[in-house]
Parts: C-alpha cells; structure tokens; sequence
C-alpha cells in the first residue's frame, strides 16, 4: 500500500523522538520523587542489571497504550493469556483473514503465517505481506520494509473489540431505560435513574445551553453517543488489561471527523457568511478574517481529537511510568510508593474519564451551536 | 502502530461502529427515552399547572366564602339594626299611642265629669226650686192661715192680674 508508507516514515521518525523524550520523563520522575529513598539500594543495581536483562520502560508503556492484534492479559511468550481477534487484510488477492493467535504471540516478525499462498508476519503489531521467497521482513535506515509490502489492515484489533465491548454495554444500558419509558410513565428508579440523569445532564448542561431551544433536538443523538461512548470507554479503559481506545489517534479522529461533518452540513447562512465575509468590518480585514476563520473551522475539530487523545494516553502513560519505576529500579520497596501514587492516579483518571467525555460534547455542541446559530442583523 | 499516526483499520472500524451506533441508540434508545422524558416532563408541568389552577380556584371560592361571611355579617348588622330601630320605634309609638289614649281618657273623664256636674248642678237647682216651693207652700200656707193676711194676698193678685 503505496499511500500508507510515507506517514508510517514520518511516525517512525517522530517515535524515536518520543521513545527518548520517555526515557527523560521516566527519569525525571524518578530523580525527583524516588531516589532520595533508594538511593542505596537501586544505583549499583541498575546499572550492574541493565545490561544483561534489558526491561524497556518506553516498549512497555508503547505496548500497553498501543493497539495489539490480540487481547493479552498476562504471562509473556507462549505462556500468556491472549484473546485471540481476527486479523482481516485487504490485499492485492482479495480479502485474507485468520486468528491473530496463528502468530503464537510473536511481534518481532519471526512468526510467518500463510494463508491463500501469501506469507505474512507480525512486526511491532503491524502486518506485512512477504514477497515470494523471503523469510523475514527487512527495513530499511527509515524503517522503510525493503522485501515486504503492507496490506490494507482492517483487522478487529483489541481497540476494535475493546469499542464493540462499549457499545454492547451502551445498548445493554440504553435499551433497558428506553425500555422502561416505553412501557411506564413514572420515573425509573435505581440504575436507570443514574443513566437518565445523565442523559438529562447532557440535554440541559449541554445540549440545550450551547445549541439553544429550538435546534438542540436534532443534534441530541449524536451528543448523547458521543458522551456516552467516550466516557464508558474512558473508564473500560482504566481497568487492567483494557485497551486504549480514546487514547488512540485513529479514534479521536473519527470522532472529531463527526463534529466536523455535522458543522458543515448543518452550517448556516448566516454561519459561512460570518466566517467568510464576516459583515461589520472593514473590507480590507475580511479576506485576512476569512482565512483565520476558515481554518478555525478545521482547528476546532483537530483540537477536539488531539485533546481527548493526549489526556487519555497521557494519563495510561503516567500510570504505567508509576508502575514501571518498579521494574526499572529492580526494586520491591518501590511499589510502595509508585502503587499508592498510580491509585491516586488512577482515581484521578476516573475524574478524567468523566471530564474529558463531557469537555468532547461540550465543545462538539458548542461549535454545532456557532454553526446552526441565526445572527440578528447588526 | 505508532502513538500519534492514526491506523486506518481503526479509523474504519470506529467510524462504522460510531455510525451505526448513532443511528441504532438514536431508534432504540434516545428517542423512546427523550420521549418518555418528555412526555413525564410535560405531565409534571400539567400536573403542577392544574395544581395551580386549583389553588387559584380555592383562593377564589375562599374569597367568595369571605365575600359571603362578609355580606351575610353585614346583613345581620342590618337586621339587628332594623330590629332595634322598630323596637324603639313601637316602644315609642306605644307610649305616643298610650299617652293620646290617656290623654283622650281624661278629657272624656273631664267632659263627662263637666256633664255630671252641670247634671248635677241641674238636679241641685231643681231640688233648691221644690225645696224653694215646699218652703213658699209652707210659709204661704202659714201665712193664709190668718183671714187677714188671705185677702191681703187675694188683693194683692188681683193688682197683680190687673196689672197684667
């Protein structure tokens, strides 16, 4: 897939960047909040330790934020606990699909499956195609695959089924309120209760404060999957073993491609006037207004993504730091405190989980709110 | 799959789920729960509308009670008020009435006493005349006893007659 390589360069380049910004971070971190307590006990270790059993912070935390072609829980090799997914691939062939467990647990590319006469391998979880007759993929100096091409990957990842896992949850909720208020007219009580708060909260805190009365109600669906789908997943996120979904770029993404869509087609007259002639003004700042303006429309969304991107990933990173402080300082004694500071963390992201659900709504209704809005004549 | 380049099969897949997901909870879910919401809402609002409206009502009907406490209170007033006004005016009345009576009583008394006595006056003067006769009887039959003193009177008519 031609079109793929060059931001898989791009990304490789800006990975080895962030694999030593990681390392400073997880240094840091350390320097300051550790080592005056185990200074003793960790220095010599370390550096004695490193060098035959090589435990890489940044490849841990990479992994466990990252997506996988399997669901894996515990153990390590071929002892681990994997949920195996199926690997879809669109190549030149057609369509090829199998278990990711075909792979026997294998990222480092050794592992060939063959399937429909192609040969293919699990590098770092992206998959290549092999050419004929070659038995290990090869990359260039800008990790450019020399003998192997990359098939279209429209696998179920363990973000895929950590998302489906989401929706089966909100229509297990959703459906069981609606269920109720079709057949009773009173209020529900217990669980329903809670989620029909919520769902009013994101119709008067959210909907109807940023979008107004009169148009809110169209765009009600969307704002209610969209709290919902972030904030559940935000919080399956938290468990142990959970993916990362909201955390990954793909998805905030298509998230924030949904606000953008719905800002432009339901943009009103009055809403391109403004961005792009924006009456009032002298005629020689309108050009230079429509500029600032008609890239605001495309920032808003890419804000939207980045944000809930970077504080859900920045917080798995930082508990997953916390933790691999352990590891790094071969060290027992330090789990009493990075555990205790990764539960605070953890409980912190809980807030997060909530937060970050509610500022993506928030802020989708807001800018669908600019969009839809009728200006009076000045 | 790096951190910060998004994966096109994810992409895919959340754009697919999210998609289809919006279109199923907005049928399934939203609708009839926005509904329901609604319509309890709109309910409450009509349950406590008319609850007002009763209130009002009962407020009224308690300021017609007022109203009518008010009237009849003032109609008793009224009452009472007439009540002692005739009481004073027959009281009054009577004695006016009692005093013409009297009054007629004792000039009735005084006219038949003023007839009584001039009866009585009459029947005196009466009697004073017989009495007066009985005496002229006797004192003439005294007087004619005498022979003398008969043809003195006999004489003395007789001028009298001749006079006449």
């Amino acid at each position: 897939m031609q079109p793929n390589l060059e931001p898989i360069i791009l990304s490789r380049t800006g990975t080895m960047i962030a694999h030593k910004s990681f390392k400073i971070i997880v240094t840091l971190t350390l320097a300051f909040v550790l080592l005056p307590f185990f200074a003793f006990a960790s220095a010599n270790k370390v550096a004695e330790e490193s060098e035959e059993k090589e435990f890489n912070p940044t490849d841990m935390i990479m992994h466990h934020i990252g997506d996988s072609h399997g669901w894996h829980f515990f153990g390590s090799g071929d002892n681990s606990v994997t949920l195996p997914l199926p690997v879809i691939l669109w190549t030149d062939n057609g369509l090829v699909s199998f278990m990711s467990s075909e792979f026997h647990h294998d990222t480092e590319g050794h592992h060939i499956v063959e399937k429909d006469g192609q040969r293919f391998v699990n590098y770092h979880e992206d998959i290549y195609q092999l050419e004929e007759g070659v038995e290990a993929v090869e990359f260039d100096e800008e990790h450019h695959p020399l003998n192997a091409s990359k098939p279209l990957d429209l696998s179920v990842t363990k973000n895929v089924a950590a998302m489906f896992l989401t929706v089966i949850l909100m229509i297990w909720f959703f459906f069981g309120l609606a269920s109720f208020h079709k057949k009773k007219a009173h209020a529900p009580k217990g669980f329903n209760n809670a989620l029909e708060a919520l769902v009013l909260f994101v119709r008067d805190e959210i909907a109807r404060p940023q979008i107004g009365e009169k148009k809110y109600m169209k765009f009600m669906p969307f704002l209610l999957t969209v709290f919902f789908f972030i904030w559940i997943t935000n919080l399956m996120g938290l468990l142990p073993g959970a993916a990362n979904v909201t955390g990954n770029i793909a998805v905030t993404v298509s998230l924030g491609l949904f606000t953008l869509v719905l800002i432009l087609v339901n943009g009103s007259k009055d809403y391109w006037k403004h961005t792009f002639w924006m009456p009032g003004i002298p005629t020689w700042v309108k050009p230079i207004l429509a500029i600032v303006e008609g890239a605001g429309i495309f920032i808003k969304p890419i804000a939207l993504m980045i944000r809930l991107f970077a504080n859900i990933t920045a917080g798995h990173i930082i508990i997953l730091s916390l933790i691999g402080l352990i590891f790094i300082l071969e060290s027992h004694g330090v789990a009493g405190i990075s555990v205790p500071f990764a539960l605070f963390i953890t409980i912190l992201e809980l807030l997060v989980a909530f937060l970050q659900a509610f500022i993506f709504t928030i802020l989708s209704a807001l800018f669908i709110g600019m969009a839809v809005e009728e200006h009076e004549h000045h | 799959m790096d951190l910060i380049t998004p994966d096109f099969g994810l992409f895919f897949w959340q754009t697919i789920v999210f998609l289809v997901l919006i279109f199923v909870m907005a049928k399934f879910a939203w609708k009839p729960i926005l509904g329901g919401i609604n319509n309890r809402e709109k309910s409450i609002n009509d349950a406590l509308a008319s609850a007002e409206e009763a209130r009002k009502e009962m407020q009224n009907l308690k300021a017609d009670n007022e109203e009518l406490l008010k009237e009849a209170r003032a109609e008793k007033d009224a009452i009472l008020k007439d009540a002692r006004e005739l009481k004073e005016k027959i009281i009054a009345d009577a004695g006016e009435e009692a005093q013409a009576k009297a009054d007629k009583i004792v000039k009735q008394a005084n006219e038949s006493i003023e007839r009584e006595k001039k009866a009585a006056m009459a029947e005196l003067k009466n009697q004073v005349a017989t009495l007066s006769i009985e005496i002229a009887e006797k004192v003439v039959r005294k007087e004619l006893s005498e022979e003398k003193k008969q043809h003195q009177l006999i004489d003395k008519m007789l001028d009298d007659v001749t006079l006449n």
